[in-house]
């Protein structure tokens, strides 16, 4: 059955032949973050593909992953070009390196999530907050419900963790 | 994953030097077109068949690329006369130039036709626009793919790039100041470039102060949306001396190499290294030369920071140095290696980099359009003043090479060099 959603006032849509996102934004739902693990190679990957980019196996398990990890790279949006994201603006793109399987299978590879940087509650982060996250900040991963069968995963700062001194950030703020 | 450099590159030189780029044309390069992109692809293609020499009888393949923003081949064919024996359109932008030159060699060489035009018709500014605003994509339901992106207002080229982009300033230093040279320098060029749409010279304080789009890119280091068509010939190299100009002679061709996970280039690292680094392995050994036997680049300057990546990775500089290699005044013209000497994407017009291939062009050809004046046999005098309004030929000028972007983990390129025979 098509999922439908919807997130900031955007419709989104899984038809039921994509069973890997159904099956992804499904776990998020529930708010637990679910990747698919290779059977073979016991390697995760994200986004959700339908074979393994590490060994081609078309064979995968879903698990779970703990939603932790470090902000890797990141853009900022001034001028924002989707309607709904103007009166956001500036927002943050982000690229979160998950601790899990972090290094591997390459020295440089990642499970690297694009997301938003959004407050514990799942909404867009304001200015202040934005100003606050560069890389190195360390994060973790809330949901913002957006209809039967899916949430969206966004990114806020892990008040748990230790956070670096002074995050890197762009030279001109 | 078997890195580019597993290639034998040498196995396949046997077409070194045995294609050439004979005819280029365009028409101007503006903002409200008033026409169809049917009518611009004409008369690009007319231009450059005439530039060559030639009939449109005389070529019968056709290659064209879009984002289902164009028209297609058979119907600027029809408004020639032109009878293919080959044609294809295919879906794509930057860095489609670079690859279906390397297409077209390979019809030819197996024998599908004789001789092939390329060309890209945009309305870039008044139909399409790359860079998202008010395009169709805006404001439909997010699905599939896009719950990845545009679920996170992650849409446009800007957008996509801008963390790879980062990564570099991160990684090594780079500063906003050493980027916006890019422009700086393009700007310069494009003072000289009667059809730039953008003539203005720039400063560094000029980028920097620009209004801020997606960081780390300013509005001038975005490059400027156009509406244009443009095309090029390809022919064998036999043929190609019989027509009007010098050959400008296919060395080495790439096309569409990608770093891993092309789905999503940024699980595999590092972010700030492109697909340079794979497609350098196939480029400089194909060509039997190296960066530093180079005399002019042509690195896709969709972005301030994509001129700079692609010159780094290509191997103009040490990887990391970038962000010096373009600030030193060795892509300037006058400098040691000018790159974008039209203005490129950034000042001259958006084509999807079938400019910067025309420019080279003419470069071999010691025959670039500035303001220079014509001498008695219909060839500028060129004055290497290269101030403003002045000259943009280089002086000596053998060897070139575009490298052309789709996306940091995409990339193409061509080394092209005057006909030694
Ligand atoms: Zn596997």
């Amino acid at each position: 059955m098509t999922v439908r959603g919807e997130y900031l006032g955007m419709p989104l849509v899984i038809n039921d032949l994509q069973h890997e996102y159904r099956e992804f934004f499904g776990y998020c739902a529930k708010h637990d973050l679910h990747l698919q693990n290779c059977d073979d190679c016991k390697l995760f990957r994200y986004p959700p593909t339908t074979a393994c980019p590490f060994c081609a196996s078309p064979k995968a398990t879903w698990k779970p992953v703990e939603g932790k990890g470090t902000l890797y790279s990141y853009g900022e949006v001034h001028h924002a070009i989707q309607p709904v994201f103007r009166q956001y603006s500036p927002y943050m793109l982000l690229l979160v390196e998950l601790d899990t399987q972090k290094g591997k299978p390459g020295e440089y590879d990642g499970l690297r999530f694009t997301g938003n940087l959004a407050k514990p509650d799942g909404d867009l982060a304001p200015p202040e907050l934005v100003r606050s996250v560069g890389i190195g900040t360390r994060l973790r991963i809330v949901y913002k419900d957006a209809g039967d069968g899916i949430s969206m995963p966004l990114w806020t700062i892990d008040e748990t963790a230790t956070q670096p001194a002074k995050p890197w950030r762009y030279a001109i703020e | 994953m078997a890195a580019s450099g597993d290639i034998n590159a040498d196995s396949e030189k046997f077409l070194r030097g045995k294609y050439a780029i004979v005819g280029v044309g365009e028409t101007a390069y503006v903002r409200g077109s008033g026409r169809t992109t049917r009518s611009m692809g004409t008369e690009a293609v007319r231009k450059a068949i005439e530039d060559a020499g030639l009939k449109p009888s005389d070529v019968d393949g056709m290659l064209s690329y879009s984002y289902n923003d164009s028209t297609f081949s058979p119907t600027i064919a029809g408004d020639l006369g032109i009878r293919p024996n080959f044609y294809m359109d295919v879906y794509g932008g930057g860095s489609s130039t670079e690859a279906l030159i390397g297409i077209a060699m390979g019809v030819i060489e197996a024998g599908m036709c004789r001789t092939v035009v390329i060309f890209r018709a945009m309305n870039g500014f008044s139909e399409i626009r790359i860079g998202g605003t008010g395009g169709r994509g805006a404001v439909a339901p997010v699905g599939g793919d896009g719950l990845f992106t545009r679920s996170y207002g992650l849409s446009s080229a800007g957008q996509m790039f801008c963390q790879s982009f980062m990564r570099h300033m991160y990684d090594y230093g780079t500063t906003p100041e050493q980027v916006a040279m890019v422009k700086v320098i393009h700007s310069e060029h494009a003072s000289s470039n009667p059809k730039a749409f953008y003539k203005k010279r720039m400063t560094v304080e000029d980028v920097i102060n620009s209004r801020m789009i997606v960081k780390p890119l300013h509005l001038l280091d975005c490059c400027v949306e156009t509406d244009n068509g443009t095309a090029i010939v390809i022919t064998r190299i036999d043929r190609a001396r019989d027509c009007r100009h010098a050959p400008a002679v296919i060395q080495s061709v790439v096309g569409r190499c990608c770093k891993p996970r092309p789905d999503m280039h940024y699980q595999a690292g590092p972010i700030s290294t492109v697909a340079g680094h794979y497609a350098k392995d196939i480029l400089w050994p194909n060509a039997g030369l190296g960066p530093e036997d180079v005399d002019v680049t042509g690195s896709y300057d969709a972005f301030t920071f994509t001129t700079m990546l692609q010159l780094e990775d290509y191997g103009f500089c040490k990887k990391g140095d970038g962000g010096v290699y373009v600030s030193d005044g060795t892509m300037r013209l006058g400098g040691r290696r000018p790159n974008n000497t039209s203005g490129g994407h950034l000042c001259e017009g958006y084509t999807h980099g079938v400019n910067m291939v025309i420019e080279n062009v003419r470069q071999l050809r010691h025959d670039i359009d500035d303001s220079c004046p014509m001498g008695a046999n219909g060839k500028r005098q060129h004055s290497y003043d290269y101030r403003e309004g002045g000259c943009r030929q280089v002086k000596k000028v053998e060897v070139t090479a575009n490298l052309g972007w789709a996306m940091p983990g995409t990339g193409s390129a061509m080394v092209m060099a005057q006909d030694n025979r």
